[in-house]
């Protein structure tokens, strides 16, 4: 376990060390993220101007429901995106050979090898957007909403890792592999509402098919002290499937991978 | 410490026709059929043997390697790598082997080399410590100073080549799988390369398996080659033996004081070129030494020179003929 840590460790300092090697690269990329942001805080100013509702969402806990997607699109700029899309570049070049004769899991090395400092910032935006909206809204926080908070984001964050990670290791076969990335974006881009501002076939979409109420809703729903226990143990068991599944396609993927380069 | 036992290999394609008519068909109808890449192949391998594949292109060296480092599962047969079936990719395995290949690289484009090895040195489980110690000793061995801190891809490829090699034995692996390490090297770079492979094979006894398309590579480390033709094997044995087997007779070429006739040379050996003062003799190699002293006595001789067809002349060939015992 400790190795596993010291190598996230190195994998992200290295990957500091490469992103800094560019300088001007760098002050680019630092730049766009400014901008992103500036766009993120336009758009949740509209939400402020007009008085209209949203699903039965006040303004307040809308702009939880915001933050999370903040907090999410940040983690995937830092590190779904940068990781994730590499896979196939891995099977092309065939530098996949390397990392499966590591003494490290396979899924671990392509997960977490990449890690991209651009989205921090807005990482650190949605958290304080989350908890500065939850205040305004009254909530009032306990231990144990904060503990099933944490609980939820986690349960988000690891659906939407393994929905991605799924469709990554198909590239297995096909080996350029479809713009897989903007639907996923899209799906995440439809969690910036409350669920419950959609209509009911979205609804029920949304919750069991396309698990993306999982991904914002329930979260803000659990800050704000709102979230039913059986809906996260509901996404508790779903996550839980998600990321088994992920892990059985890429060794089941591993195994065709293995029978068909040479 | 390597025992490959009736290995096979087989890959399943479908082909298809060309047009509309031949898509539909390869849709509903599909056929498919089994290609051997490797078929029947055993031998064994001690451990601190060096050992070198030779095959065309498309022979199956490619493919037996990455069945013996697990990379590819067998179709039959048994492949055991000191003492673990490789398919099963075990930690203690995988430490126990490294793969290098020429034509793909694993240190990171954009930072020195350092920086890689450190991270393989903690994927390994090594502390700071020991890959420091391993990487001054390694270092010190082929010849790496600066060249180290400095962005790989600001290194020229004999440089990069020889960082490669170093990330690959951190781990102080004893078996060494090597696929085309020399690839795209100039000369100097490539008997680097050689040098310290056998350097290390003295000193550390680990067994090395080696595919290379440059004879010299082969010629100067493996004393054992293994021939694969069409996924089969064909030789398994010394390299000098299979020289002598391949080709009986070697070139015998002399310089007279004074033009003689060809008849005065027919007794000696097949005259291969005959000119002015010239003679180029295909001698069989049992009867070469009494052949050159009647030379040199018979004859008024200022120079003689004795040399074997080159090796990869005559594997060329053995390849282009198929199958030879």
């Amino acid at each position: 376990m400790q190795r596993y840590f010291k190598t996230i460790r190195l994998f992200w300092s290295t990957a500091l060390a490469s992103q800094l090697e560019y300088q001007l690269n760098f002050l680019i990329e630092f730049l766009a993220m400014l901008g992103t942001l500036c766009g993120s805080i336009f758009i949740l100013s509209l939400f402020f101007t007009e008085g209209r509702e949203l699903g039965d969402w006040t303004w307040e806990s809308a702009l939880v429901i915001q933050g999370v997607y903040t907090f999410l699109d940040g983690l995937t700029n830092a590190l779904l995106r940068p990781n994730l899309t590499e896979i196939v570049n891995y099977v092309r070049e065939g530098t996949l050979d390397y990392v499966l004769l590591k003494p490290i899991d396979s899924q671990f090395w392509l997960s977490v090898n990449k890690f991209s400092f651009a989205g921090l910032p807005e990482i650190i935006l949605g958290i304080s957007i989350v908890f500065w909206a939850a205040i305004q809204s009254g909530s009032t926080f306990s231990l144990y909403s904060l503990f099933v908070f944490i609980i939820s984001l986690l349960i988000g964050f690891v659906i939407l890792y393994s929905v991605w990670f799924l469709i990554a290791a198909s590239s297995i076969w096909f080996v350029k592999t479809w713009n897989a990335t903007e639907v996923l974006r899209a799906l995440l881009a439809a969690g910036r509402y409350p669920i419950s501002a959609y209509p009911v076939v979205l609804r029920f979409i949304f919750t069991l098919v396309l698990p993306v109420a999982f991904l914002t809703t329930f979260p803000a729903e659990a800050i704000l002290g709102e979230l039913k226990f059986n809906i996260l143990f509901y996404g508790l068991m779903l996550s839980s499937l998600f990321f088994v599944f992920s892990r059985y396609f890429w060794m089941f993927a591993l195994k065709h991978y293995t029978s068909a380069s040479s | 410490m390597i025992v490959v036992d009736q290995l096979s290999k087989y890959y399943r394609v479908a082909n298809k026709q060309p047009g509309f008519k031949g898509t539909l068909k390869h849709f509903f109808d599909r056929k498919t059929y089994d290609v051997p890449a490797i078929t029947d192949i055993s031998f064994k391998i001690s451990s601190g043997e060096v050992v070198g594949f030779l095959g065309a292109n498309g022979a199956g060296k490619t493919t037996l390697l990455k069945m013996m480092c697990g990379l590819i599962h067998p179709s039959t047969g048994l492949v055991d790598v000191v003492g673990f079936s490789p398919q099963r990719r075990q930690t203690a395995f995988l430490k126990e082997i490294t793969l290098v290949m020429g034509q793909k690289q694993q240190l990171i484009w954009d930072l020195p080399p350092m920086d890689s090895f450190y991270v393989n040195a903690a994927v390994y489980g090594l502390s700071d410590h020991e890959a420091n110690l391993r990487i001054n000793e390694l270092a010190e061995m082929l010849e790496l100073g600066e060249e180290l801190t400095r962005p790989v891809r600001k290194l020229s490829l004999g440089q990069r080549m020889k960082s490669e090699i170093l990330a690959a034995l951190l781990h102080k692996p004893s078996v060494l799988f090597l696929d085309e390490p020399t690839l795209g090297l100039d000369v100097n770079a490539q008997a680097r390369v050689r040098s310290f492979l056998s350097e290390y094979n003295k000193r550390t006894g680990a067994t090395i398996l080696l595919t290379s398309h440059y004879m010299a590579d082969i010629t100067a480390l493996c004393p054992r080659v293994i021939c694969i033709h069409k996924g089969k094997l064909f030789y398994d044995g010394d390299l000098d033996l299979l020289a002598n087997s391949l080709s009986p007779s070697r070139e015998v070429k002399v310089e007279l004081k004074n033009p003689c006739a060809s008849e005065q040379f027919e007794k000696y050996g097949e005259i291969q070129d005959l000119n002015d003062r010239f003679v180029c003799l295909l001698v069989s190699r049992d009867k070469l030494t009494d052949v050159v002293s009647n030379l040199l006595t018979d004859f008024d001789i200022i120079d003689l020179e004795i040399s074997d067809p080159p090796i990869d002349q005559l594997i060329g060939e053995l390849f282009k003929k198929g199958e030879v015992n």
